[in-house]
């Protein structure tokens, strides 16, 4: 670098009085006067619902701490818990059979997620219900041989709450088994080519590298499909399972008070899943990990913009 | 003579219908640098990752250290190796990536620790020592309790080095390490690599750095068209090569 020649660009002294200048944020004053209206529909909506006899708010409150609902509850949450164990149990087996290079692990795999998304759950639900008219007799042995290892009655192995649990568990596989597969094909292969360079084996890389990797992908879809599973499970009061759903029927079956029964269930599914938002977000943290996210911005203080950090600003003068 | 620690005689390997290796003639002896250069699509990555056995070998021999790559040899069969018995192969062998690929979900110190731990069955706080001393060798002991995505380029292939010395190799292999490293982050990467051969490491390096290769390297070979058009010392082979396929190559690289 020399200094004979003059420099071909020249920084220009920066303004003196640029520091003192504030910066004015735009104001959305259209976004002001729609949050108003949709405020205001929401208001009188909920006055309509609350002057509204025909809710009977007595019978709300009566039924919705009752024992049977308790217990209907009880059986919804270890029903999805369950499913949901068997759902990600099956559907990762299934996923790792998907990506296997053996044609016959593969071909079973595809048709298995063919068949129980491409029927309707409730279908699934009933045929379960009612495994005991295709089977009279579950054995377990040889196949085309008379040794048997185990037989039992269908009916007695097969209780309403056990076709349950099988229908959605198996139903939720297929779903998890894409899922699965989507995340371990999203980690790059780089990532495994380096873990076989370090000497480790498949199975070691799957479970320490690209697993953990793949459950940031994982995790939001199964969050949602939790939620689901959750809500499903009211499909089952068909087989009358007594989960909250067959419980609830069961009542307004007796007194006919159908509308304020679906508002305790209603309620019940809500809190339910607004409680499970809660280990989603935890567990989406811990596999984030190592990634460089900006700040959550929450949409309450996105609508307020700049009038939020006028406040800070000001605040922080203040307190200099 | 001890037997070489590379030694490929005849390799070819195709993908479907490309012929991107067609007969390799090569030995890298113990302690030597070997760089191999050559245009894009010339195979020298490729016979790079026949080495480790990322990639499978179609023909011809290859042998680390007297032993087959991928195969068992009983009397004139080559049985091909079980995934246990070619991960075991890989542990006495390093290999550092063009875009680093280190595990994104662990700090530096733990994608060092990995291996040792999970693999070579070392005690965790055995292993965490030697993890720090290789980020200290590699100038990054400050950074081992970063995740990758908060080091730059020229760190995270440092980092990538550590790891792989981890596992004490005999042998190291170098894909285009400073390919994807900005031009003043890769001093740092090749100032480390000059240090471990200084050191004794056996490496085979797939460069396009001729100065590295001709100042450090033992060997350069020169390959184009899955065939080696050259091989000698670099101060001949990148100074005045016999080819004039070498030659023009080095007068659109330097």
């Amino acid at each position: 670098m020399s200094d004979t020649k003059a420099p071909a660009v020249t920084v220009p002294k920066s303004d003196p009085h640029a520091q003192d200048l504030e910066v004015v944020p735009l104001r959305n004053y259209g976004r002001w006067i729609a949050a108003a209206a949709a405020l205001l529909a929401l208001v009188g909506l909920i006055g309509s619902l609350a002057k509204n006899d025909n809710l009977h708010w007595d019978v709300v409150g009566h039924y919705l701490f009752a024992d049977l609902i308790f217990d209907g509850l009880a059986t919804t949450l270890w029903l999805t818990a369950a499913a949901m164990a068997l759902g990600l149990g099956l559907g990762t087996l299934i996923a790792v059979m998907r990506l296997s290079s053996s044609p016959v692990l593969y071909g079973l795999a595809t048709v298995f997620v063919w068949f129980f998304r491409g029927t309707p759950l409730l279908v699934q639900i009933i045929f379960w219900g009612y495994a005991a008219a295709l089977y009279q007799y579950v054995k377990v042995g040889v196949p085309f041989t008379d040794i048997t290892f185990f037989q039992a009655e269908t009916n007695s192995l097969l209780t309403p709450a056990i076709a349950a649990l099988l229908a959605l568990g198996l139903n939720e596989a297929a779903y998890a088994s894409e899922i699965v597969r989507a995340g371990i094909q999203s980690v790059d292969p780089g990532q495994t080519e380096a873990a076989h360079s370090l000497g480790m084996r498949p199975a070691l890389t799957m479970r320490r590298i690209v697993l953990p990797q793949a459950m940031r992908v994982i995790i939001p879809p199964m969050g949602n499909e939790t939620i689901n599973m959750l809500k499903m499970t009211a499909l089952v009061s068909v087989i009358s399972a007594h989960d909250l759903m067959s419980n609830i029927q069961d009542v307004y079956a007796q007194n006919y008070q159908v509308i304020p029964m679906l508002v305790v269930a209603s309620l019940w599914y809500l809190a339910l899943v607004t409680l499970l938002s809660v280990p989603q977000a935890w567990l989406e943290r811990r596999y984030g990990r190592g990634t460089t996210r900006a700040g959550y911005v929450s949409p309450f203080r996105r609508m307020l913009g700049g009038a939020v950090e006028r406040i800070g600003k000001n605040s922080k003068e203040e307190s200099r | 003579m001890s037997t070489p620690m590379v030694r490929a005689q005849g390799v070819r390997k195709h993908f479907g219908r490309l012929e991107v290796l067609k007969g390799i003639d090569l030995t890298v002896e113990r302690g030597q640098v070997c760089c191999l250069l050559g245009p894009s699509g010339s195979g020298k990555s490729t016979f790079l990752r026949c080495i480790n056995h990322l990639e499978k070998v179609d023909g011809g021999k290859l042998a680390v250290d007297g032993e087959p790559v991928g195969y068992r040899q009983h009397g004139n069969r080559l049985h091909e190796l079980r995934e246990r018995e070619v991960a075991e192969h890989r542990r006495d062998i390093g290999m550092v990536f063009q875009r680093f690929n280190l595990f994104p979900h662990m700090t530096a110190l733990e994608n060092v620790m990995e291996a040792p731990v999970r693999v070579g069955a070392v005690a965790r706080s055995t292993a965490r020592e030697h993890a720090q001393s290789l980020l200290e060798q590699v100038g990054l002991a400050d950074r081992a309790r970063h995740y990758p995505a908060q080091l730059s380029g020229g760190q995270q292939q440092r980092v990538a080095i550590a790891r792989a010395l981890a596992m004490k190799p005999k042998l190291m292999l170098f894909d285009e390490p400073t390919s994807a490293l900005d031009p003043e982050l890769v001093g740092d990467v090749l100032d480390v690599m000059r240090q471990l051969a200084a050191d004794g490491m056996t490496m085979v390096v797939v460069t396009h750095e001729i100065g590295f290769a001709r100042e450090v390297g033992d060997t350069a070979v020169f390959m184009d068209e899955g065939i080696v058009v050259e091989a000698g010392d670099p101060r001949r082979v990148l100074v005045d090569p016999e080819q004039d396929r070498t030659r023009a190559f080095l007068s659109k690289v330097l």
